[in-house]
């Protein structure tokens, strides 16, 4: 009896997710991606790092897909390869961007006061830098590596979850449930993450998805103006920049992984929009 | 009665803090709960009750609320005198707390198996497997049909009257000495209402659990209290055995409440309302607090009176210079 209410449930909030198709389509997307991503050393009809000087800034054909850059490496192979590290730098930054923000919003919202003011103060300071900006700072004084570009999109995250966070708490925060808890003596930590977070997921989740868009293309962005991973390591905004030098002569060296970005943009936005409409109670059912 | 208290409340007296200055909202609470034992807070609202419960539970906003002076004993532990960390291991275990709300006092997106269980694995360190064991035994306690199939369904899925048997399972999981249920009834229908009540009664007698019961409602306390204290502005005014209670009040209020209750025997019409409203902190009178709404006020009334024994067996206290003067000056 209880499982089919369950059941029921469930199903009205998949019913509601996939009738408005965006959210079946940037799941597609998305899948998409991250599979060619994942399954690139077999995809991949050459290494994305062989230098073939014969054969260099070939147009596509049977052999080379989407032709040649100009050491003659295979485009097609290196935006698959690429696409592992642009979508694992985009994921991880965004996970500890969410990790810490999220932990930092829940606390000043729970406990509010001096603690709240002195966070949100410092937040609203960081969220007034451009992401751009911050990144292209935090890389400059780090050093460009993969690490670090992962730091400092990690860093330009925190700030929106934890406005987020805050935000949800506080609302959270004054429900009868959470007075319940301390009458029967949980600790305030225990409450915070064990009670008052699993409300705040699905909030939560909406900013990540719009988040990860945000972080793939800041990371494309750093990229294109030298601060992300050293050569010759594929990334789809280090391609992009690769081909600029001959965007008279080759234009699709910088086009095929621009239109890369674009697809898990368009799919991550979908996403977002998706799931926000899926979960809003007062969207029309 | 020779048995030590469940609960203890001495010269409790709580303040709270508005607009920069403290102000006494509980006044020199003192009372003994026995194991086994109902005993009823009534009074109007912002009299008071809920405040007094808070403050056994330790859970005062702080900045905003402060126990002034007093003492809290809950079985053997002084719990007044607690850090607050060590507060926490005591609420939940030693003492439990249930609400007006079912309806939003459980956390919407946790399994109810889960809620029960919590409490366990927190205060008595038992591992997952044996607090859901434990959980599936309370819930069939608090007498939750098909209790099996429910441990994993979330709280939207239950009614008012079987969430607040859920609350009540929660807060006794830990087998407390002392249950502070706060208008558990109020939100409830009628039919509802009795059922609880009758759980909460069977319970009771089955764990000798001490219940402080805060109600509006006189027919709540008629059918389930033993004793019967009425408070007013903080202060307590008069403490009885229910029976005496609704036999011979004595405080003028205690009078005005009985007379505002509707009752089968009556029409509706003899309902007498008590004229104006409990004053704010801030304008609190001096002495006796019920005195501007008082009809048989006395000049004395500037001075607060004592809470005096009348009758035989000196377990009836009334506080008013009126009906209950001192023995001293009665002959």
């Amino acid at each position: 009896m209880t499982t089919t209410a369950a059941a029921v449930r469930s199903n009205a909030f998949l019913g509601r997710a996939t009738r408005s198709g965006a959210l079946v389509i940037g799941v597609a997307l998305v899948v998409i991606t991250i599979a060619a991503a994942l399954l690139a050393p077999w995809l991949a009809p050459h290494d994305p790092n062989e230098q073939n000087v014969i054969d260099k800034l070939v147009s596509p054909n049977a052999t080379y897909w989407l032709g040649t850059d100009t050491f003659g490496r295979d485009v097609f192979s290196r935006i698959l390869w690429g696409a592992r590290i642009s979508l694992l730098v985009g994921f991880l930054s965004t996970a500890i961007g969410i990790g810490i923000g999220v932990a930092i919003g829940i606390v000043a919202g729970y406990f509010g006061g001096a603690v709240d003011r002195w966070i949100s103060g410092a937040n609203d300071v960081l969220m007034s830098f451009p992401q751009i900006i911050m990144g292209i700072i935090l890389v400059a004084v780090l050093g460009p590596s993969l690490n670090n570009l992962v730091i400092a999109i990690a860093v330009t995250a925190i700030p929106a979850f934890v406005r987020v966070a805050r935000g949800s708490t506080l609302a959270m925060k004054e429900r009868d449930f959470v007075d319940a808890c301390r009458a029967l003596g949980y600790s305030h930590p225990r409450i915070m993450f064990a009670h008052i977070l699993p409300n705040i997921l699905d909030e939560i989740t909406v900013m990540g998805s719009l988040w990860l868009a945000t972080a793939i293309r800041t990371e494309a962005t750093l990229s294109f103006i030298g601060l992300g991973a050293p050569p010759p390591t594929a990334t789809w905004g280090g391609l992009v920049r690769e081909g600029f030098d001959n965007l008279l002569d080759s234009p699709g060296l910088s086009i095929y992984p621009s239109i890369a970005i674009l697809i898990v943009m368009v799919g991550l936005n979908l996403i977002g929009d998706g799931l926000r409409d899926a979960t809003d109670p007062r969207a029309p059912t | 009665m020779t048995a030590s208290p469940a609960l203890s409340v001495r010269g409790l007296t709580t303040s709270l803090r508005i607009e920069g200055a403290w102000h006494d909202a509980v006044r020199d609470v003192s009372f003994d709960l026995a194991p086994g034992e109902t005993l009823a807070l009534v009074g109007e609202s912002g009299c008071g009750k809920s405040l007094t419960a808070m403050t056994i539970m330790g859970l005062l906003p702080a900045g905003i609320g402060r126990l002034t002076s007093g003492s809290v004993r809950i079985g053997e532990i002084d719990t007044s005198a607690l850090e607050d960390s060590a507060m926490e291991h005591i609420r939940g275990d030693a003492i439990g707390m249930i609400f007006q709300e079912p309806m939003s006092s459980l956390n919407p997106v946790l399994k109810v198996g889960f809620q029960i269980a919590e409490p366990l694995i927190y205060h008595r360190a038992m591992s997952r497997r044996a607090a859901r064991r434990r959980s599936l035994e309370l819930m069939e306690l608090v007498r939750i049909p098909a209790a099996a199939e429910r441990l994993d369904a979330y709280p939207h899925q239950f009614s008012g009257g079987m969430r607040q048997r859920v609350m009540i399972a929660l807060a006794i999981a830990c087998s407390p000495q002392v249950l502070i249920a706060d208008e558990p009834t109020t939100a409830l229908d009628v039919t509802v209402q009795a059922q609880v009540l009758e759980l909460l009664n069977g319970l009771q007698r089955e764990q000798g659990l001490g219940i402080l019961l805060i109600t509006h409602n006189l027919g709540v306390v008629a059918g389930n209290a033993q004793r019967v204290m009425v408070m007013y502005g903080g202060d307590v005014v008069e403490s009885a055995p229910v029976h005496e209670f609704f036999a011979s009040p004595r405080h003028p209020y205690s009078v005005a409440l009985l007379a505002a209750m509707p009752r089968v025997d009556r029409p509706a019409s003899d309902l007498a309302p008590i004229p104006g409203q409990v004053p704010s902190l801030v304008t609190m009178p001096d002495g006796c607090r019920y005195q501007g709404r008082c009809p048989l006020r006395i000049e004395r009334c500037a001075t607060l009176p004592p809470l005096v024994a009348i009758g035989d067996t000196g377990r009836h206290q009334v506080r008013c210079w009126v009906t209950a003067p001192p023995a001293s000056e009665a002959s």
